[in-house]
C-alpha cells in the first residue's frame, strides 16, 4: 500500500517533466527556424553579462519599486525550489524531510524559506495591486488585452497559492512533529508557519496529517503545473532570461550590421574590372537567392527568435518609446509578442504538415505588423536600453524595413525622394555636391 | 570678430605635402543647413583659435550614407559608405573629427566592416581633448550663473556611450548645467533619428519633438544646448511652437563656447 504513493509520484513527475521536455523540443525548433548568426566570441563578456543582468537584475532596480519587488518574488521563487529537491526525493522514497541531517543548516534553510515566501506574498501582491487597481500604465495598454493580460495575472496567483500551500504544509508539519506524530520527526524550524499551526490546535492528529499530505501533493502538483505553463507564457523569461543575455549584441547600440549581401552586390557595380557574370567558384547553382531584410520570421535570425520568447512583455520599452509617448501606433513590445505569436502559428503549421511548412499566405508583415508601425522608429534605441533582459526590439524593426525598401520598394513617398536626393546629388536634399564647401564664404 | 575662417580642403593639403592632424567631416546638415552651417563655422572659429591643423574633404565629400541605411536601403547606404572609404583611404585617413553625431556613428561602427577604420571623434570630445591639453581655453564669463538643459543626441549617448564630454564642456562655462528627468541613458529622443527627418511623421497625438522641447521649458532654462545639427532643429521648432523663441535659444555646445570666446 505504502509503495503506492511512491509510484504514483514517480509517475506524476515523469509526465510533468516529460510534457515539459516535449515543449522545450518544440521551442528549440522555432527558434531554428530563423537565419543563423555568430555569437560565440568574447565568453567572458557574455558571461558577465548573464550574471549580472539575468541572475542579478541589474536593469530591473533602474525602476526601483518594482525592481525590489521583483527581486523579492525571483529570489524567493528560484531558493524555494531547493526546496523542490527535497519534495522530489521524499516523494519518490517515501522519506520524510530527507536533507534534515543537515542539522543546524537546514533549520536555517527551511527558516529562510518561510521568509522568503512571506516576501514572494508582498511582490505578488503588490503586483497584483499595480496591475488590477492602480493600473499603472503600461499593464493596461492595448497591446496586453485578452490572454496576455489574464497570462500576467494567472501566473501572480498561481504564485499566491503556491506559497500558500507551502506555508500549511509546514504549519500541519509542524503540528505533527509537535505531537510526535509516527513519521513526522522533529526538523526544520518554522518562524512563519510557526504561526500559522494554532489554527490546527483543536484538530486530530489524523486530520492535520491530511492536511499536511493534500498540501504536499498539491504543492508538487501545482509546481509541475507551473513548470508546463511556462512554455505557454510570457513567464518563459524565467528560464530564458539566461540565455537570451548571454546571447545579446555586444557592439555599440548604435552599429547596425552590414548586410553580407549587399557588399557583394555593390563591390561588383563598383569594380569596373569585376566580370558581371562570373560565378563565384564555390557557388551552389540551386541556392535561391538570398532575400534582402525580413518579411516572416524565417528570416529573422535566431537571436531576434529568441528574444520573442523570452519577452515578458513588462512594457518598459514601449513606456520609454518615443513614438507610442506621442500616441503612434508603433509598440516595440508588440513588435516582440507579434513575432512570437508568428512564431507559434508557424511552429502549430509545421506540426500539421509532418515536419514541414506549408504556405499559409500570411507573414509577420502586414499580417501582425503594419508599415505604419514600423515607418514611426526613430532608431533611437531607448528600447533596447530599457529592457531588462537585453532584447532588440529594433533590430527586428530595422530588417523589416530593409524588406520593404529593397524587396518591395515601399518607403513612403518623401523618403524615396531623399533617397534619390542622396543617390544623385551625395546628400539627402537637393543641393549640388559642387556647393558643399560654399558654407565657407557665407555670412 | 574673425571673419577670416581658415579650411584648407584635403587636395589643398596634399598638394602642399602636408597631412592634416585631423579631417572634420562637416556632413550634409553642416554644409547646408543655414542652422547647421552656424555650427560648423563656430567649430572652425574654434579649430582656428586652438591653432589645429585640420582639413575638410570639401566638394570630395558625399553623404555617409547613414539616412539610407536607417530608412533600410543598405544598398544605397553601402555604395555611399565605399565611394567614402576610397575618398579617405586615398588620403590616408587616420583621424576624423565631425559635429554631427550619425554621421560620428556610421564612419565609427558601420565603415570598418567595409574597409575604412579610422579613429573617430564627436567634436564635444576634440573641444574637451583640447581643452585638457591646455591648446583651448575657455572664457566663461558671459554664461556664468545662466541656466542651460543639455539634451542628449541618442547617436551620441544611447549609441556610443558619450554622456560626460558635451557637460564638461558646459560645465567649463560656469553655467548652471541642470538635466531634464529623461537624460543620460534615458534621454527622450528628439524625433529626428532613423531617417524621421525627412519624413512627416505617422498619426498620432503630438510631434516627438515638441514633447522633448515642452520637458526641456519645464526647466525654465536660458539655454537647450544640443550637439546635433538635427536635434537643434527638432527643438527650435519645438520651441518655436511654444513661442519661446524670444526668451530661450537652442545652441549647439560649440557655439557655446565659441560665443563664451567671442570668437
Ligand atoms: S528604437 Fe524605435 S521602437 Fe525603440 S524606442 Fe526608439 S522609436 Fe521606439
Ligand atoms: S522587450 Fe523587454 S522591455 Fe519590452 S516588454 Fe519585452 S521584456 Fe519588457
Amino acid at each position: 500500500m505504502s509503495y503506492l504513493d511512491n509510484i504514483f509520484f514517480a509517475v506524476i513527475l515523469a509526465l510533468g517533466i516529460g510534457y515539459f521536455a516535449m515543449n522545450v523540443r518544440k521551442l528549440i525548433r522555432n527558434i531554428r527556424l530563423g537565419r543563423d548568426i555568430d555569437r560565440s566570441d568574447n565568453p567572458g563578456e557574455r558571461w558577465t553579462n548573464m550574471a549580472m543582468i539575468a541572475l542579478g537584475q541589474k536593469k530591473m532596480v533602474k525602476r526601483p519599486i518594482s525592481g525590489i519587488l521583483h527581486i523579492f518574488v525571483y529570489v524567493g521563487f528560484v531558493v524555494i525550489n531547493i526546496e523542490v529537491l527535497e519534495i522530489i526525493i521524499d516523494g519518490l522514497f517515501g522519506t520524510h524531510r530527507i536533507l534534515s541531517f543537515l542539522g543546524g543548516f537546514y533549520d536555517f534553510l527551511i527558516a529562510f524559506f518561510e521568509i522568503l515566501a512571506v516576501l514572494v506574498l508582498v511582490g505578488v501582491i503588490a503586483f497584483l495591486i499595480r496591475r488590477n487597481i492602480i493600473k499603472i500604465k503600461r499593464f493596461i495598454h492595448s497591446d496586453l488585452k485578452g490572454w496576455p493580460k489574464s497570462d500576467a495575472n494567472y501566473i501572480l496567483y498561481m504564485e499566491i497559492v503556491l506559497m500558500a500551500l507551502f506555508l500549511t504544509m509546514n504549519a500541519a508539519d509542524y503540528q505533527l512533529q509537535f505531537r510526535g506524530f509516527p513519521h513526522y520527526d522533529q526538523a526544520g524550524s518554522f518562524p512563519v508557519s510557526s504561526l500559522i499551526a494554532p489554527l490546527f490546535d483543536g484538530m486530530s492528529d489524523n486530520a492535520v496529517w491530511v492536511i499536511e499530505r493534500a498540501c504536499w501533493w498539491l504543492h508538487i502538483v501545482g509546481i509541475l503545473i507551473f513548470l508546463n505553463y511556462l512554455y505557454f507564457s510570457k513567464h518563459l523569461h524565467i528560464l530564458l532570461a539566461f540565455p537570451n543575455t548571454y546571447y545579446a549584441n555586444l557592439n555599440p547600440k548604435g552599429k547596425f550590421n552590414n548586410l553580407d549581401s549587399v557588399t557583394a552586390e555593390v563591390k561588383l557595380m563598383m569594380d569596373p574590372s569585376a566580370d558581371p557574370f562570373a560565378a563565384p567558384a564555390n557557388a551552389d547553382p540551386n541556392a535561391v537567392p538570398e532575400k534582402f531584410g525580413a518579411q516572416d520570421i524565417q528570416d529573422l535570425n535566431w537571436v531576434q527568435l529568441l528574444n520573442a520568447y523570452t519577452c515578458t512583455e513588462c512594457g518598459r520599452c514601449t513606456s520609454a518609446c518615443p513614438a507610442n509617448i506621442t500616441g503612434k501606433k508603433l509598440s516595440p513590445r508588440k513588435i516582440m509578442m507579434d513575432t512570437r505569436d508568428r512564431m507559434e502559428e508557424v511552429g502549430k503549421n509545421i506540426e500539421a504538415n509532418k515536419g514541414v511548412f506549408i504556405p499559409d499566405n500570411k507573414t509577420l508583415l502586414n499580417d501582425y505588423i503594419t508599415p505604419e508601425e514600423l515607418w514611426a522608429c526613430t532608431s533611437c534605441n531607448a528600447c533596447v536600453e530599457e529592457c531588462p533582459v537585453n532584447i532588440d526590439p529594433l533590430s527586428i524593426i530595422m530588417d523589416m524595413r530593409r524588406f520593404l525598401v529593397m524587396e518591395q520598394s515601399a518607403a513612403p513617398q518623401s523618403l524615396n525622394a531623399m533617397m534619390t536626393n542622396v543617390e544623385n546629388n551625395a546628400a539627402p536634399w537637393p543641393y549640388n555636391q559642387q556647393d558643399r564647401l560654399n558654407w565657407k564664404n557665407d555670412n | 570678430m574673425t571673419n577670416e575662417l581658415k579650411v584648407p580642403t584635403m587636395a589643398e593639403m596634399m598638394a602642399e605635402g602636408k597631412s592634416p592632424e585631423v579631417l572634420f567631416w562637416v556632413g550634409c546638415s553642416g554644409s547646408f543647413d543655414d542652422r547647421a552651417k552656424r555650427i560648423t563655422k563656430a567649430f572652425v572659429r574654434l579649430l582656428n583659435q586652438a591653432g589645429v591643423e585640420f582639413a575638410v574633404l570639401g566638394t570630395e565629400e558625399s553623404c555617409t550614407g547613414d539616412p539610407a541605411k536607417r530608412a533600410g536601403n543598405e544598398f544605397l547606404f553601402q555604395m555611399q559608405a565605399m565611394m567614402n572609404i576610397e575618398v579617405l583611404n586615398a588620403y590616408d585617413v587616420r583621424k576624423i573629427v565631425t559635429a554631427c553625431p550619425h554621421c560620428f556613428n556610421t564612419i565609427k561602427n558601420e565603415y570598418p566592416g567595409l574597409g575604412g577604420s579610422y579613429e573617430v571623434v564627436h567634436h564635444t570630445q576634440f573641444l574637451k581633448s583640447l581643452l585638457d591639453d591646455g591648446r583651448l581655453t575657455i572664457e566663461g564669463g558671459s554664461f556664468k550663473g545662466k541656466k542651460i538643459v543639455f539634451h542628449d543626441p541618442c547617436y551620441l549617448g544611447r549609441a556610443n556611450n558619450i554622456y560626460e564630454a558635451p557637460r564638461d564642456l558646459i560645465q567649463k562655462l560656469d553655467a548652471e548645467l541642470v538635466e531634464m528627468k529623461r537624460s543620460r541613458a534615458n534621454g527622450l529622443c528628439c524625433g529626428a533619428g532613423g531617417a524621421q527627418m525627412f519624413k512627416d511623421a505617422e498619426p498620432g497625438t503630438k510631434e516627438i519633438n515638441i514633447e522633448r522641447a515642452e520637458e526641456a521649458l519645464d526647466l525654465e532654462p536660458k539655454i537647450i544646448a544640443a550637439a546635433c545639427p538635427f536635434c537643434n532643429t527638432m527643438l527650435t521648432d519645438g520651441v518655436k511652437s511654444k513661442n519661446r523663441e524670444g526668451d530661450v535659444k537652442v545652441m549647439d555646445v560649440a557655439e557655446l563656447i565659441a560665443n563664451a570666446n567671442d570668437l
